[in-house]
């Protein structure tokens, strides 16, 4: 009986996440179109042609993975850190708090509304780049896998930052100064054989060049890292963050008194 | 059976302040109950610890003989609370909001729409179901906290301050359906400010002050403690000087008006007598203040002198 109870308010809070960033597409999926246009504009057709090819192939093919990436992981972490601070901050979140709910489903069902929009946003950031860029698919499942984990690594992260957050200011901190210059630096415009070893090194603690690389390989076939350990650092991370939540999600840390 | 068990609910917060110290309240299934207290009393953060908004330091609560922390699943689905603040998304509309709550507790959403139409119209929200809920009115908010309240259809309805900030108008006809879903079998808790509310509606009371039941009784018994009532008699004709009332203690409070305090012993009758004696007519009479209001400002400030 409480499984059907459980799955039915599973299905509710995903579809409450889904109608809440399709209702607000214009501020949730056309500005990371927009802004990935731009940057297969710039670096990909003005600046790439003069760079040449990187590990084989046009530049504009080489950043591709890494703009789609880009877009994924934004779009999770955004979604669920706002919708979950939202909740917070306008005290809905208290309908889920009062319900039969365990904070496993609570926790299931935001993940998955990050998880769905980054997979939409990435589904279109994909049609922009065929635009500009032919796509090839080296290993469909891999492309599927590391995408899947991502998103729910990053919506995890959101939710983490989401259950601190006291303002709005605290829910733009982290993607302006964590998250951006991590992806930035995570291999997204650049192969890390390109620089010198000390910063190749220090690129390897970069948990998000292991993301970046790995859809990389699921597209092109190339990776700056072993493919592997690509798999089993982002498992890690997704099974702490994920007991982490858990964890402040039954302490009532930043939702109960 | 009890429909609310509390035992040595105590809850100190971070930082020290002790809004509980350790109370016990037992609701009957089927009552409406009113748990009355000044600002601060620690009404709200009983409510909160029995729908699981706010974390127990000690004690322990049973709703219809359920533990909430050891059956919080069954507990959780016999209860629906409708918070003293708005609590729901300002940019959904009534009926997703419906829609979704029954959702969290497992109702299908056939079910679910169907339950959201029957309470959206029994208080009236049905023709501003689409409308965004952030536009509605405060009472038009307040109604509709009570119909989500509802839609998963609880055997024990908590209400904190159901009608503050409510017309006159709404809160009776509130009232009148909060009295329908009572008699229907719904068990209430009802926290209010206003006295005349737990008067009318309510079976049973508890008074809680600085974390204390200082009162649990019926409401009956309750009123049968006040000993002088004070009363307000409207005169037809204007009197220039103070009419003679013996055995009362009377106040002129302008020509045409009269206030008159009278214990419980003395009665109306022998007062009626004097202004028929003295040819006085009265137009209307009426209490000064609602009964429970004089009861409830007493054992407070004999709680305030205890302490």
């Amino acid at each position: 009986m409480n499984t059907n109870l459980y799955l039915t308010a599973f299905k509710t809070i995903v579809i409450k996440e889904v109608n809440r960033f399709a209702r607000i597409w214009i501020q949730t999926i056309l500005p990371p179109a927009v802004s990935m246009t731009l940057y297969f504009v710039i670096f990909g057709n003005l600046i790439g042609p003069r760079i040449g090819t990187m590990e084989g192939f046009d530049y504009i093919q080489y950043i591709a993975p890494g703009i789609i990436m880009m877009s994924i992981i934004n779009s999770a972490y955004a979604n669920v850190v706002s919708s979950f601070f939202g909740a917070k901050f306008q005290r809905h979140i208290e309908e889920m708090l009062v319900a039969p709910i365990p904070n496993l489903v609570i926790l299931s069902g935001y993940i998955t509304g990050g998880v769905a929009r980054g997979m939409m946003v990435g589904f279109v950031v994909t049609l922009v780049a065929l635009f500009f860029t032919e796509l090839h698919i080296e290993h469909p499942v891999i492309v599927v896998t590391i995408v899947l984990l991502t998103s729910i690594l990053f919506s995890l992260a959101g939710f983490i930052n989401g259950i601190f957050a006291k303002k709005f200011d605290d829910i733009a901190i982290i993607p302006s100064f964590v998250l951006t210059p991590l992806i930035y630096l995570g291999g997204v415009f650049y192969s890390i054989n390109l620089l010198p070893e000390i910063w190749q090194l220090i690129s390897k603690f970069n948990p998000i060049l292991y993301m970046v690389n790995a859809f990389r390989y699921g597209m092109l076939g190339v990776s700056d890292i072993n493919i592997q350990t690509a798999f089993a650092i982002i498992i890690i991370f997704n099974v702490t963050l994920f007991s982490l939540c858990l964890y402040l999600l039954n302490k009532g840390i930043g939702i109960k008194s | 059976m009890k429909a609310l068990k509390i035992s040595n609910l105590k809850k100190t917060y971070r930082g020290g302040l002790q809004a509980l110290k350790g109370i016990d309240l037992e609701v009957d299934e089927g009552d409406f109950f009113a748990l009355l207290g000044p600002n601060g009393a620690g009404k709200s953060t009983t409510i909160g610890i029995i729908t699981s908004l706010v974390n127990k330091t000690e004690g322990m609560i049973n709703v219809f003989d359920l533990d909430i922390d050891s059956h919080s699943v069954e507990a959780k689905s016999l209860i629906g609370v409708a918070p003293q603040e708005v609590n729901f998304s300002q940019f959904e509309n009534p009926l997703e909001i419906l829609l979704n709550q029954a959702g969290y507790y497992g109702i299908n959403r056939k079910t679910a729409y169907g339950r959201a139409e029957k309470y959206l119209r029994k208080l009236g929200l049905w023709g501003k179901r689409n409308d965004p809920s952030r536009t509605l009115s405060g009472g038009f908010k307040r109604r509709l906290m009570i119909a989500r309240a509802l839609v998963h259809e609880p055997k024990l309805l908590i209400l904190d301050e159901p009608t503050a900030g409510v017309d006159v108008e709404l809160r009776r006809s509130m009232w009148d359906f909060l009295i329908d879903i009572n008699k229907q079998g719904t068990t209430i808790v009802l926290t209010t400010h206003y006295l005349e509310e737990a008067e009318n509606l309510c079976k049973n009371v508890a008074i809680i002050d600085k974390g204390n039941i200082i009162e649990n009784t019926s409401v009956r018994s309750l009123l049968s403690k006040l000993d002088i009532e004070t009363f307000i008699f409207d005169l037809k004709v204007p009197q220039t000087t103070p009419p003679k009332i013996s055995n009362y203690v009377c106040h002129m409070l302008d020509q045409s008006t009269l206030q008159i305090d009278i214990s419980k012993q003395q009665g109306l009758n022998n007062l009626f007598k004097q202004f028929s004696a003295q040819n006085i007519e009265i137009l209307s009479m009426r209490n000064k203040y609602n009964r429970l209001e004089e009861l409830f400002i007493s054992l407070l400030e004999d709680n305030s002198t205890d302490k």
